[in-house]
């Protein structure tokens, strides 16, 4: 039986072989020998995660790295060439009810038309199932999720009309009206004022204090210490995954964004990462 | 004029098929699939074209499936070719719905020599012609054209009010959908088959080429006039009955002006769609050209948000 891994990072636990280990249900988020590649060309290579229950995560890497791949891979989202993911020892289609996901925010047409309250009752239709239509206690609900992130005054507003920070609150009402255990969010701090900003962080510890588990794309390194109790490192592979004060070292981060750099992906970064 | 019992089924068939096609035609505006009614309605003639060649009729269930299956086909194989050959989706039906339509045509040339299936039909219609042949139903001769786009008016209604939350959901944020259970790509197809049906079911009437106007203009209008869900469907499909009654009447009237005969009736109820259209961007309550006119201030100090940046 291999005990050491030849890849030389002591951090990642030996590849397994044998049989698929049993997790302990309280695992929020299990995921092995994950690979995700679109066109034949890897984004996410041999991941190996456990994310700890009732913690505030933030994933941080720089862009390109497979961030919001990683959320998507274990939502079912795109397909994957090899390994799984686990949500509270199920598969994700056995485990959607404990799952919510709020996605970056530009994936959306706001010019759609439907207003805020419409939208956060989209929370809710997984509950409803299919062809039932959102009852009145749903809508109130959807009404109280709005007011938990501060906007209940603008339910009726049609979602343009909305600034940036208030859309994003929309879709934080929304995940909080699914009610899950687990909360994946792609960059909900992308683009928001500074009330927003402080708003997201108060409901994310809210629900951390509730045992919830909170998994947070993040972009800004200044906040991330004072932001998230565990982070996950990553660049296509795990860099380093583990409590804020001991894996967010700067020798870390240098393995995370520089370094392994060739010229060319540093070219490449460099005009992902220039504004549009 | 000479207004007769013709003129008035003339309109009911045209404002059916019109409803019946704005419905759907709603939902793929706002899954920025417009184009792809253009691509299905093309690309389910090879479809009619074999079901006639396999079934020796043009009765209507038949040709149904036959459009079913074809629109379906089209949906599939734009999708297969984004995927493997990495085009966009503009590309891919492109390539998809000019070739099938490349075969429907070859098909019904093949066929022509024994049957009426008469390619200038299948691309303007007859709708003059549909009053002609009559079904008996209670004592009354409804033409067959009208009862066949008023069943699948029905058949749409059904759909979207059973499926009218997925179908938001879906369009709006299918990824959401998808994680929700709610697979957009069962619904996607599911759309595209409604659509394949509805355009044959107009086929006869205004033709593939004009079931475009009808699946996408009064919709586009209606997004102009509201920022609802629900109350755009019923102002695309009063939009969609407004074209055609205008429409059949100016096709009679408006040549006379000018010395002619009457003209074709299905081209004027799309360019009567068309005329609205425009009405309602000029004229609309909060995003017409005029509207917005008056309001423009000093300066604009309304909320920053992404539609205000881009159009400012």
């Amino acid at each position: 039986m291999h005990t050491e891994s030849l890849s030389g990072q002591a951090v990642f636990p030996a590849k397994h072989t044998e049989p698929r280990p049993e997790h302990p249900p309280e695992i929020p988020l299990a995921i092995h020998d994950l690979t995700v590649a679109y066109h034949r060309k890897p984004v996410l290579w041999d991941i190996e995660l456990n994310i700890p229950e009732g913690k505030l995560v933030g994933i941080v890497g720089p862009n390109g790295a497979g961030k919001s791949t990683l959320l998507k891979a274990c939502l079912d989202l795109v397909p994957r060439t090899s390994g799984w993911a686990h949500i509270y020892g199920a598969p994700y289609r056995k485990a959607r009810h404990r799952v919510a996901y709020v996605p970056q925010r530009e994936s959306v047409d706001w010019d759609f038309p439907v207003n805020a309250l419409d939208v956060v009752a989209m929370g809710a239709y997984r509950r409803l199932g299919w062809f039932r239509r959102v009852t009145k206690a749903e809508a109130a609900r959807a009404m109280e999720a709005l007011e938990q992130v501060g906007i209940a005054h603008l339910a009726q507003r049609q979602i343009s009309q909305l600034s940036g920070g208030q859309q994003q609150r929309v879709f934080l009402a929304r995940a909080l009206m699914q009610d899950a255990d687990l909360y994946l969010m792609d960059e909900p701090f992308a683009a928001v004022d500074a009330a927003t900003e402080q708003a997201i962080v108060e409901l994310l510890r809210r629900l951390s204090g509730e045992g919830k588990t909170c998994l947070v794309v993040h972009h800004d390194l200044a906040t991330v210490t004072t932001y998230f109790d565990w982070i996950v490192l990553i660049n296509m592979r795990i860099v380093a995954a583990g409590p804020t004060a001991e894996t967010f070292t700067r020798e870390n981060l240098q393995k995370t964004y520089g370094g392994k750099l060739n010229l060319l992906e540093k070219a490449a970064e460099a005009l992902r990462s220039t504004p549009r | 004029m000479n207004w007769t019992a013709f003129d008035t089924w003339i309109v009911v068939t045209g404002a059916l098929c019109a409803v019946a096609c704005a419905l759907p035609g709603c939902f793929l505006v706002l899954r920025k699939m417009s184009m792809m009614g253009d691509a299905i309605s093309h690309a389910v003639l090879p479809g009619l074209a074999i079901a006639f060649l396999v079934t020796g009729t043009r009765a209507s269930v038949p040709m149904f499936v036959g459009a079913a299956v074809a629109g379906l086909l089209t949906a599939l194989f734009t999708q297969w070719i984004m995927r493997f050959g990495n085009v966009d989706r503009g590309a891919a039906m492109g390539i998809v719905f000019t070739t099938l339509f490349a075969i429907g045509l070859l098909l019904i040339r093949r066929a022509a020599d024994h049957v009426d299936l008469d390619p200038d039909c299948v691309l303007y219609g007859a709708i003059e012609l549909t009053p002609l042949d009559t079904l008996g139903i209670g004592g009354l001769d409804i033409p067959r054209a009208a009862l066949v786009n008023g069943a699948v008016l029905l058949v749409n209604l059904a759909f979207i009010a059973a499926l009218y939350k997925e179908l938001k959901l879906s369009a709006f944020d299918p990824d959401l959908a998808g994680t929700l259970g709610f697979s957009p790509q069962f619904l996607h197809y599911l759309l595209m088959t409604l659509v394949a049906v509805t355009t044959v079911a107009a086929f006869e009437s205004v033709g593939s080429i004009i079931v475009i106007a009808m699946l996408i203009v009064p919709p586009a209008t209606a997004l102009l006039l509201t920022r609802r869900l629900l109350p755009m469907l019923g102002i695309a499909a009063t939009a969609a009955v407004l074209a055609a009654a205008t429409g059949h009447l100016a096709a009679l009237v408006v040549p006379g002006w000018f010395g002619f005969q009457s003209t074709t009736s299905s081209g004027m109820m799309a360019f009567a769609s068309g005329l609205l259209f425009l009405l309602a961007w000029l004229f609309g309550p909060e995003q017409g050209v005029v509207a917005r006119w008056l309001r423009r201030g000093p300066v604009e100090p309304e909320p920053l948000s992404q539609t205000q940046t881009k159009t400012t």
